[in-house]
């Protein structure tokens, strides 16, 4: 496919109202469009433990805590619950966070090299590039 | 609606006999048509009587939709209400050629009032009939009995035993006393004289102790842990108690409750069996063997090591022959048939596990 | 195979238990009055969990004349240390005043009994250490015994039984383990039981075998409640050893846990990191019994483990789990058997890197262990 094939429209930015999803189907895949105030992502609707519908979680925050008994919220509304075994997901990246030294750690060296100082979860959800062009949201599903 | 992606994987011709499947109650009245009137009176005024604190509720909540998959709710009922549902999103797309139904909720297991367990017992029977395997062959049922009330459960299992569409007996391994105890035997005399295996699903309902040697544990994470070490104490007691020996041809499922601790608890009751022999008798043989003759382990949820090959390593003490797939929907801890084996099973090991495993021991065609 | 040079850390053995007599010098006035008086002193104070006389209790080639399961420093040295050239012993003292539910009396007992132990067995046989024996049903007189005891550095680890009142992750024990952090001890949870509650979820089990095989699980449900309930992050230094556990248990709640935590994360949200990270860093065990049929087993095992930092040589003397001096599994490498003699109980004891040991009775000074 030519990188013209590859851009796709699946729908109009105000579709997507901001903290919801929305799954479409592109070309026999599932995607979810997400909208984080204003910005938008999209992650197959695949989840890379176990196939669930990933996209049809919650959307939640991430709970982070500075020891036993303590409990705040962080990046409200910017993680993805699968609705099956729970696992969490950064809408932003895909990157499962079973480990949220690392989240803090990679707001922090997001312009540094990921890898070495980064403890990650092993799975990444698959994500597609997505620009807003006259409204309407267009995912490149070449990645 | 989205096109579910596994539907190309399931034409490509996987079949499985899911052996752990939960039906529910669309509504609380679902069992009344199947209760005599005196107890759908008192289903309604006093309601079950459990060993807990809180009505209805779970005193460790869950992380999500009670415990479900959030994407098995149908449009009315709980999940696990809709036969329709269960056939589209799983039965159907998953290849399930047979599944095992697992009523565990009002059937009388949990039941303080003996009189109440006995009429929830027959109702539930009745209703897995009429609500799901009537209408979807493809299911099975399981004759679920109080065992707390051994004589009742034995009548019971003799009125269901002609009826194949029973494929086993459910008793809860959260029992008041081991289940090795002697007053349970007359259901394993029942279950071995009308040849049905005694399934033993996890159970979170108490049967009077705690669901830890030291107490209640604080948190879901440790709640959801105790269905093991519960397991390994009731196979202990099967064992201990000399179930095996005075039952040569009783089968014993253990569902939902791990099986990756089942070698080394294997080599642990073995090598205190010879020391302590004089103690027990009774238990003629290494208890190993006893385990690798009577029991049989559902897979899930399946463990996940790192390294994933360790896995096999387990599944090969256990034996290839003694495991069976199960996927317990529409729980939130459901295993996914097309995932479920981070590592590379041979064909033949997968097909044993997936099916033939589970056909030769309910003895489906 | 047996142990093939000198200088191993047994870290799990058990002198006789101190009779009452014995221990009445170390009693204040008031308990020695009540002792003597409501005619305690008659009872042996022994462990439903451990009959004297049961085949696990102890090897026959181990068993006094009398019939009692340990002898004194002598069948101590003979039975224990010689044979396998330790060069040095951790005592666990299995003192029933645990079980009193009296607070004052089960403390001021714990008290008499580490005393005895410093007297009697630590002054005396300067390869001997010992465990704090505390009343962990008070948490604050469990504490006050470790402020009390800490001085004395021959003491290595507070002691704590696995299966008791409560689980022992829970945060009403904290003040123990901010204690034991403090002063550079570890904790050591041992199979035994205090029987407050069945064994099993199920009930009890009609054979001493079947309570001593559900050891295993109540070690599963501390360990995990150590886990949930945050202790390690709360005290990043703690050590936790798990004595007599049978050890191949472990992988599956290595597995098991960190599956589910990655489900659960947000409602204990102070696990930072996967649960099997934690307890390869915090969790030792000793070896004895080590529930494994052969050694190409065992080293599957080890590898599901995932780290060759976490086991620590144990006789468990006289409780009969081996022969003859065949006290370590086949099938070790060197280099595993080096760490498991010698350089993980280094590893889990501060107190055993000391220069010098002094009890608070200005007593023999110890050479350094390296």
């Amino acid at each position: 496919m030519t990188r013209r094939e590859t851009r796709q429209v699946v729908a109009r930015a105000s579709d997507v109202k901001p903290g919801t999803a929305r799954v479409v189907t592109v070309k026999g895949r599932d995607i979810g469009i997400f909208n984080l105030d204003g910005e938008f992502f999209a992650l197959a609707n695949r989840c890379p433990h176990a196939g669930g519908p990933l996209c049809q979680g919650r959307i939640v925050a991430l709970v982070q805590s500075d020891g036993p008994g303590h409990y705040r919220l962080a990046r409200q509304q910017e993680f993805l619950r699968c609705p099956w075994h729970g696992w969490e997901f950064d809408i932003r990246t895909g990157q499962s966070w079973c480990d949220p030294n690392s989240t803090r750690a990679r707001q922090f060296a997001i312009t540094v090299e990921p890898g070495a100082q980064l403890v990650k979860g092993p799975y990444v959800a698959e994500t597609f590039p997505v620009s807003v062009e006259e409204d309407y949201l267009v995912i490149d599903l070449a990645g | 609606m989205n096109v579910p992606l596994r539907h190309a994987a399931a034409s490509a011709g996987l079949t499985i006999v899911d052996c752990d499947i939960h039906p529910a109650y669309r509504t609380p009245q679902d069992l009344h048509p199947f209760l005599p009137a005196r107890w759908r009176e008192h289903m309604t005024t006093f309601g079950e009587h459990l060993r807990q604190g809180l009505s209805g509720q779970l005193a460790w909540p869950r992380m999500m939709a009670a415990g479900m998959r959030l994407d098995s709710f149908p449009e009315q009922g709980p999940p696990g209400s809709d036969l329709k549902l269960m056939q589209t999103q799983h039965l159907d797309p998953n290849g399930v050629e047979y599944g095992m139904l697992m009523q565990l909720s009002r059937g009388g297991m949990e039941e303080r009032n003996l009189d109440f367990a006995a009429a929830l017992s027959g109702a539930v029977n009745d209703w897995q009939l009429e609500a799901f395997v009537k209408p979807e062959p493809r299911l099975r049922a399981g004759i679920v009995v109080p065992q707390e009330d051994a004589a009742f459960a034995v009548s019971e299992i003799e009125r269901r035993a002609d009826d194949r569409r029973f494929a086993q007996i459910l008793i809860s391994p959260r029992s008041s006393d081991p289940l090795g105890h002697r007053r349970y035997w007359p259901i394993y005399e029942a279950a071995q004289r009308c040849d049905r295996p005694i399934a033993l699903h996890v159970q979170g309902f108490s049967g009077g102790h705690a669901s830890t040697p030291s107490g209640w544990p604080t948190y879901y994470l440790q709640e959801h842990y105790a269905a093991t070490t519960g397991m390994q104490n009731t196979l202990t007691s099967l064992v201990f108690e000399g179930v095996f020996e005075r039952f040569p041809g009783l089968k014993v499922v253990l569902i939902e409750g791990g099986f990756a601790w089942a070698p080394a608890l294997a080599w642990r009751m073995d090598k205190h069996w010879e020391r302590m022999r004089q103690e027990v008798p009774h238990v003629k043989r290494p208890p190993s063997e006893y385990v690798r003759e009577h029991c049989w382990f559902t897979t899930q949820p399946i463990e996940e090591p790192e390294t994933p090959a360790h896995l096999a390593d387990i599944i090969g003490w256990i034996g290839w022959d003694r495991l069976m797939f199960s996927t317990d929907y529409p729980h939130w801890d459901f295993d996914d048939p097309q995932h479920v084996f981070k590592f590379q099973p041979t064909e033949e090991q997968k097909q044993k596990i997936f099916r033939d495993n589970a056909k030769a021991l309910y003895g489906l065609q | 195979m047996k142990v093939p040079f000198a200088g191993a850390i047994d870290c799990d053995l058990h002198p006789a238990m101190p009779g009452a007599a014995a221990l009445l010098p170390y009693l204040a006035d008031y308990w020695r009055d009540q002792l003597v008086n409501r005619h305690i002193d008659k009872y042996s104070f022994v462990l439903t969990s451990y009959p004297p006389h049961s085949p696990l209790s102890a090897r026959p080639d181990w068993r006094q004349p009398s019939g009692a399961p340990a002898g004194d420093l002598d069948a101590i040295r003979r039975h224990a240390l010689d044979p396998f050239r330790s060069r040095i012993g951790i005592c666990n003292v299995l003192h029933g005043a645990v079980a009193l539910f009296n607070e004052d009396m089960a403390a001021a007992l714990c008290a008499a009994v580490n005393d005895w132990t410093a007297r009697e067995l630590l002054d005396r046989e300067p390869r001997l250490r010992a465990s704090i024996l505390v009343p962990t049903h008070s948490p604050a007189l469990a504490v006050d015994e470790i402020e009390r005891v800490a001085a004395d550095r021959r003491f290595v680890q507070v002691l704590l039984f696995a299966m008791g009142d409560m689980l022992l992750g829970r945060r009403l024990y904290w003040p123990i383990y901010a204690a034991a952090e403090k002063h550079g001890l570890a904790i050591a949870i041992h199979a035994g039981s205090t029987y407050r509650h069945a064994p099993t979820p199920s009930g009890w089990p009609a054979h001493r075998v079947e309570d001593y095989i559900a050891q295993s699980t109540a070690f599963e449900s501390q360990l995990l409640s150590f886990l949930a309930e945050g202790v390690f992050q709360k005290f990043p230094a703690l050590k936790l050893v798990l004595s007599e556990s049978g050890v191949t248990w472990l992988p599956t709640l290595l597995w098991r846990t960190s599956k589910t935590w990655r489900g659960v994360r947000p409602e204990v949200p102070w696990i930072d990191r996967p649960p099997g990270e934690i307890v390869r860093e915090h969790v030792r065990l000793t070896l004895q019994p080590l529930d494994a049929p052969d050694g190409e087993t065992l080293a599957r095992t080890l590898e599901h483990i995932g780290s060759d930092r976490m086991l620590l040589f144990s006789t468990d003397y006289p409780h009969w789990h081996f022969d003859g001096d065949d006290v370590l599994p086949d099938g070790l490498s060197a280099a595993a058997v080096r760490r498991l003699l010698i350089d993980n109980p280094l590893d889990t004891y501060p107190r055993l890197r000391d220069g010098a040991a002094m009890s608070d009775n200005g007593g023999q000074k110890q050479e350094a262990v390296r």
